[in-house]
């Protein structure tokens, strides 16, 4: 199945964080890979959305859209790196 | 805040009496999936079924010998397609499971690339489910789960696993892949237990 | 963008109700749709929005799409290519027309975006590659880039079907012809223009290598088109010497 890439995922992200996460790193539980969200393989269907480690392919997120609910689950990540000053809008 | 855009209407959606609520009748077969698509070589496949106590192990020729049946079925994808009438040919799990002793009521299916899916094991018994390697005549594309894939059309598609190569009776409903991520632990479309 | 990279914070974002002004033809397959859209916040160039469309039966689709224009204001460009079989692009493309209203989300993306250099001096060079429709964010940023009349080198490698289906073409001209330093190569992979001798095919690992900015240069390389263009494209740049950090890319997925 083709995929796509973590860039499709900032808007869903964005209504989790209350801001797009996407340029941010975080570290894949699998292989110990730091990367920004941005560069997260995205398999995509009607069921959700599955990203995977670019590296190792380990599932590091999962969005489900249940019919005005949303399930998030960072299940394959260490910590997220987010910057808490210089916010553009803060 | 949602409002209608004039003119948008989306793809067609049909309804149909035979469909569970909330279904629409598609002719095409969209691919839902969690990952990349395994490549499997069917020299190299093998189905196993795993218990408490042992396990029972089948080579792709080995399973070619067992009872082979047509069946024809409607499935249901919980993303609110439907497909009738589909065609398939496959080993019942009935055959499958004649010689295996297990106390155990539950079953995770697993798949190359490491889908899994849970199914109560009475779910898939009593002629209800099988290991399907042909749709409509032709050998099960990988798009589509090939070499094999699990067929339990009574329950949302995301049950049939994909790429199976195992079941693992386990002694709770423990859940799968897309039922630790929000779907329905159990799946019946009559009931449209889609989400938690 | 080696090792340590400074840390952006990331823009907020919304959803947004969104008047079209205008649609027009951008190429026989794509349409260039003009937004506006209550409440923007602006955006960077380079990033993306998604689109919402409900239908009277309550059913919704959404799709992501790359914004062609960047900067303050409430206007908001698009350029969405006709996927044969999608459900969404051939309405925008065919459909849709001026004072119609959608919903859009954004603006989005934190990682594809470029900003100008803050002290106007000039950053490493940057080199955008296309794959078809893929060019839309990178038209963004370098119109971006000639705006700001930044001085940072910059070229942008389009992979296009024929000269009819590029995007932008006035615009990519137009910022060629300015003060910041630009400039535009095209691989036709259908049919050059006539009466040149331009050759004729997909990319390939040798014309990549000869048509953008060498790894010794250190650049910036923004890629952008389908997965299959992207991974092709990305995989040659590391051959090639560049760095996996030193290289953004974005996949598009509207259908």
């Amino acid at each position: 199945m083709q995929h796509f890439d973590g860039n499709l995922l900032a808007g869903p992200l964005a209504d989790v964080f209350a801001f797009d996460p996407t340029g941010a790193r975080a570290r894949c539980n699998g292989c110990g890979a730091v990367a920004e969200l941005a560069t997260m393989l995205v398999y995509r269907s009607g069921a959700g959305s599955v990203a995977r480690c670019r590296d190792c392919g380990a599932v590091l997120l999962s969005l489900v859209d249940g019919d005005g609910r949303m399930f998030v689950n960072f299940i394959g990540m260490g910590a997220i790196e987010i910057a808490t000053t210089g916010r553009d809008d803060a | 805040m949602s409002f209608i855009t004039r003119g948008f209407s989306g793809r067609s959606r049909e309804r149909d009496e035979r469909l569970p609520p909330g279904q629409t009748l598609v002719h095409d077969f969209p691919v839902l999936s969690a990952g990349p698509t395994p490549e499997v070589d069917t020299a190299d496949w093998e189905f196993t079924i795993r218990t408490e106590s042992g396990e029972r192990r089948w080579s792709w020729d080995e399973f070619m010998r067992l009872e082979i049946e047509d069946v024809t079925t409607d499935i249901h994808c919980v993303t609110h397609w439907s497909k009738l009438g589909t065609s398939w040919r496959g080993v019942s799990l009935d055959t499958l499971f004649a010689d295996v002793e297990t106390d155990y009521d539950y079953v995770m299916a697993h798949s190359y690339g490491g889908y899994t899916t849970n199914v109560p094991l009475d779910e898939l018994l009593d002629g209800k489910a099988w290991v399907a390697f042909e749709f409509d005549g032709e050998p099960l594309d990988p798009e589509h789960g090939g070499p094999a894939r699990l067929l339990v059309p009574h329950l949302y598609f995301w049950k049939s696993a994909k790429w199976v190569r195992g079941l693992e009776m386990q002694p709770s409903d423990d859940p799968g892949f897309w039922e630790q991520n929000g779907y329905h632990l159990h799946g019946d479309p009559w009931k449209e237990e889609r989400y938690w | 963008m080696s090792g340590v990279q400074q840390l952006q914070a990331a823009p907020r974002t919304g959803w947004h109700v969104a008047e079209v002004v205008e649609t027009r033809r951008e190429t026989p397959s794509a349409a260039r749709i003009t937004l506006d859209v209550d409440g923007w916040p602006g955006n960077l160039a380079g990033q993306h929005l998604d689109v919402r469309l409900t239908a009277p039966d309550g059913y919704t689709a959404t799709r992501s799409y790359s914004i062609a224009s960047s900067g303050d204001g409430e206007r908001v460009v698009l350029a969405v290519d006709r996927l044969p079989d999608g459900e969404v692009s051939p309405f925008l493309v065919d459909e849709l027309r001026a004072g119609d209203r959608l919903e859009v989300h954004g603006p989005l993306g934190a990682f594809f975006v470029w900003r100008p250099p803050a002290d106007g001096g000039t950053g490493r060079p940057v080199q955008l590659i296309a794959g078809g429709s893929g060019v839309v964010p990178l038209v963004a940023i370098a119109r971006a880039h000639a705006e700001a009349g930044d001085a940072t080198p910059f070229r942008l490698l389009y992979s296009v079907r024929t000269p009819d289906d590029v995007f932008f073409a006035d615009e990519l001209e137009t910022a060629a012809r300015g003060p910041a330093p630009f400039a535009v190569e095209f691989v036709y992979t259908r049919r050059a223009p006539a009466g040149t001798d331009a050759p004729v095919g997909r990319i390939t690992r040798e014309r990549l290598a000869a048509g953008v900015i060498g790894a010794d240069a250190a650049p910036v390389v923004y890629v952008c088109g389908s997965t299959g263009f992207v991974e092709r494209v990305a995989g040659w740049l590391i051959e090639l010497g560049h760095h996996q950090t030193a290289i953004r890319t974005e996949r598009y997925g509207g259908t």
